[in-house]
């Protein structure tokens, strides 16, 4: 569903993004796992059209993001981190601009607010301003918004940020239905044990290079890692030892 | 434990500006430094230079002259607090309660004092550096007509400086007895409207009384009267007072030290005063002021009527144009500047109509034709401004929502065209309104109506997508408020080069109307030459070419942007 051959992104001198090639098949849960600062906002990004890359080539679906963006965009929901929306339209408009924005209105879309908002239990807000949404509230309401033309992909960015455990229950089994049915999620996450758990393949970036990929067997097998959890692997591959030595400070 | 020193708790603030102006001059801001400085300075050299006349004639009447210079300078300083109470009382309530910094600082264990010092000074100097840089040719004009010296600048600034703390403590005051009445966002909705209503009001009456009536000498019934009304100040007990009193007596002698003490000594009461209601009052009104954001929207029917009406653009254009205007009548601090910009426009239809154009018997047609096109530039001026205000901002105000328009199938050329034409429908109706009323009111000749409109209406396009492209160009992402974005340096660019596009249009149409003049004072009847045909075509031109290049350029320009 999404092929990346050689990006790179740079800021000036900076290299974000460098060199990375990847493929996430159609019907998987794919994970996208780095420390902060790797590039993986960076990444997700560029996916999703909003970022243009120094090189290099994304396709989505068959559709070069670069050379046939509608058509790439039309099959993808995108959930940024930081939830911005406008904050003086209602939940309902909000979701009805989106709508609007790949080309839908009517009955169809009408129906289809409704539902989400009830899945989200966002239905008694409907009518009320985002502006006096909480974190978690605005968080669903995106959410609702990348589900509401109904994409085949969805490319999320730490989508368990501000929910509370009925969301993220909710969010996790919302993602694993989707994948079930066909379609494809691409999410970067710190909670190793929501990828651990939820995840069909892994990648894990640092310093902007992927340094591994696969699925849980195959990351182990890779790295001889034995049978050690997705953590350990984690920090062995993203050099996270300096973790162990945070005890040390903190009984400094 | 220790406190941190004052300069710490501002540590944040002044770090920024200075990397701002740091990174400003890293990116080759030298140019754009230039064009304000030369700006500021055209600025300051009119004030001054009017100034200095009004004062040179002043110096020379006998008697009264010292008079006249002081209750100018009264009468000034006076507009001075009044400007600096409402933009404190607005200020205040943004660095005092809706600040990002605000959690932090409120959660440190910094003691009242210091917060309280700490955003006083934020607000004083956010509301008041622009009055203090208009203050600089005024008092530079008096102490050079009345020859005040090297030290009268030091002393005019120890004598103005408490006036700019005063309203600041006052304002800040006022806000924290609001906040702790309504909510802080409902305060500042309230007050947005206060205060433009109340700026509208005073232009208003100010024009409707005609004060130009008062410069005739008939007005003056009897001199004495006059000079004693002179003598009295407009209130021994305001601080614009105090401050015109020591500077006269520094200029005119003898040196009087009372109004200083009284200046310094008042701004240290107050600032004390503002210590103690901020100490009893500030905690409530902060917890209030994390409440009340709006819940419930009305307007049912204009959604449906306007949806049914828009619902052939299409989907993805009718809810960009529907999501445009409900951003714009839900926000107060902007359909609320529609109160000052309705004032504005009565003044400006008074004035024509006030023009001493049909004193006569006779109606002078060459003047009357002459305002007539000479008003064009007038309008497109106001048009200018206005475009400024509300369509310069709105690539700017998508900014923080640009990852749902990049992300989505959503052509950046549709909403180019969907902010393109809500900004410009209103600002066509706007133009040709103005343009018809003032032409109807100058009694215009049709040939002069015609220019006029059509003018006008080219005009409203191409300044419409100038704003709209030098705010791509231009764009302020990270700043919330709509209103300042126009104050940036690329608004300044866009009004530059909407005056040049004006010159140009109005030089360009002036060889047609001069032959229409002259035709017409020579009671020939008026025969089309190529030449005529030729310029209007060309004013056309350039109105279609300042249309499509700007577009084309904003929309590779949205192109490029990344966040």
């Amino acid at each position: 569903m999404i092929t990346i051959e050689k990006l790179t992104k740079k800021y000036g001198s900076f290299t974000a993004v460098d060199d990375i090639s990847l493929h996430v098949p159609s019907g998987t849960l794919y994970g996208f796992l780095g420390p902060n600062g790797a590039g993986k906002t960076t990444t997700l990004r560029m996916i999703a059209g909003i970022l243009r890359p120094t090189s290099g080539r994304i396709r989505l679906g068959g559709h070069d993001v670069a050379d046939n963006p509608m058509a790439a965009k039309a099959k993808l929901g995108f959930i940024p981190d930081r939830p911005f929306v406008y904050e003086k339209l209602t939940g309902a408009e909000f979701l009805r601009f989106v709508a609007g924005l790949y080309g839908q209105d009517g009955q169809l879309v009408e129906r289809r607010i409704d539902e989400l908002l009830e899945v989200f239990e966002l239905s008694t807000w409907k009518n009320e301003l985002v502006e006096s949404y909480s974190h978690g509230m605005r968080q669903k309401l995106i959410i609702s918004s990348a589900l509401i033309h109904r994409p085949e992909l969805i490319v999320v960015d730490e989508p368990m940020v501000g929910l509370d455990p009925r969301a993220a229950r909710l969010l996790k089994d919302l993602f694993r239905g989707f994948v079930s049915r066909g379609g494809t999620v691409f999410m970067s996450t710190h909670t190793l044990e929501i990828a651990e758990a939820l995840c069909d393949r892994i990648a894990i970036i640092q310093g902007g290079k992927i340094v591994a990929a696969g699925t849980m067997a195959e990351l182990k097998s890779q790295h001889a890692a034995g049978d050690v959890g997705l953590e350990d692997l984690f920090l062995r591959l993203t050099g996270g030892e300096a973790a162990k030595e945070l005890q040390a400070v903190l009984e400094a | 434990m220790s406190q941190p020193t004052l300069t710490h708790v501002l540590q944040p603030k002044w770090r920024t500006a200075l990397t701002r102006m740091r990174q400003e001059r890293e990116s080759g801001g030298r140019g754009k430094l230039l064009v304000l400085a030369t700006v500021g300075l055209i600025f300051w050299a009119a004030v001054f230079g009017v100034l200095f006349r009004v004062l040179g004639y002043f110096k020379g009447v006998e008697e009264i002259g010292a008079l006249l210079a002081g209750k100018l300078l009264s009468l000034v300083l006076l507009s001075f607090v009044s400007v600096l109470l409402l933009s404190n009382v607005i200020t205040a309530l943004s660095s005092f309660f809706l600040a990002k910094d605000l959690d932090l600082l409120v959660s440190s264990p910094v003691d009242g004092l210091r917060l309280y010092l700490a955003k006083l000074g934020e607000t004083l100097v956010h509301s008041s550096w622009m009055v203090a840089l208009m203050a600089v040719p005024i008092f530079a004009a008096y102490g050079i007509v009345y020859q005040g010296g090297w030290l009268f600048g030091p002393f005019a600034m120890l004598a103005f400086l408490p006036l700019l703390v005063l309203p600041a403590v006052v304002g800040s005051t006022v806000t924290m007895i609001l906040v702790n009445v309504f909510p802080a966002r409902r305060t500042r909705d309230l007050l947005s409207i206060i205060a433009l209503g109340a700026a509208a009001g005073v232009i208003l009456i100010f024009r409707i009384v005609r004060p130009e009536q008062l410069a005739r000498p008939e007005g003056f019934q009897n001199l004495l009267d006059f000079i004693a009304v002179l003598r009295t100040p407009t209130s021994p007990f305001l601080p614009s007072e105090w401050v015109t009193k020591s500077v006269m007596s520094y200029l005119s002698g003898p040196l009087d030290w009372l109004p200083v003490y009284l200046l310094w000594s008042t701004a240290a009461v107050f600032v004390t005063g503002g210590v103690w209601v901020y100490g009893h009052l500030y905690h409530t009104g902060f917890t209030k002021a994390q409440e009340g954001a709006e819940r419930f929207v009305r307007g049912g029917f204009w959604n449906w009527s306007l949806g049914a009406a828009l619902r052939p653009l299409g989907a993805a254009r009718r809810e960009f144009v529907l999501k445009d205007l409900r951003l714009f009548f839900r926000d107060t601090t902007q359909w609320s500047q529609l109160i000052l910009l309705a004032a504005l426009l009565v003044v400006y239809l008074f004035n024509i109509k006030a023009l001493p154009l049909f004193r006569g018997e006779q109606v002078p047609f060459f003047l009357v034709s002459v305002v007539s096109f000479l008003n064009l530039g007038l309008a497109g001026f106001v048009l200018a401004a206005i475009a400024a205000r509300f369509i310069f901002p709105a690539v700017s105000l998508e900014g923080r929502q640009m990852w749902l328009l990049r992300s989505s199938p959503l052509e950046l050329r549709a909403m180019l065209w969907a902010k393109y034409w809500v900004g410009t429908v209103p600002l066509l109706v706007l133009a040709l309104a103005i343009t018809v009323l003032t032409n109807v009111l100058l009694k215009a000749s049709p040939f002069m109506m015609a220019v006029g409109v059509g003018t006008i209406l080219l005009l409203t396009l191409a300044i419409s997508a100038m704003a709209l492209a030098f705010g791509a160009l231009y764009p302020q992402f990270e700043t919330e408020n709509a209103a300042q974005i126009p104050t940036s340096f690329g608004g300044l660019v866009f009004m530059m080069a909407t005056i040049a596009l004006l010159a140009l249009v109005i030089v360009i149409e002036s060889v047609p109307v001069y032959r229409y003049l002259s035709a017409s004072f020579e009671q020939q009847p008026l025969t089309v030459t190529p030449l005529m045909v030729g310029s209007f075509a060309l004013a056309a031109a350039v109105c279609i070419t300042a249309t499509i290049v700007p577009l084309k350029i904003g929309l590779r320009r949205m192109e490029e942007f990344e966040f």
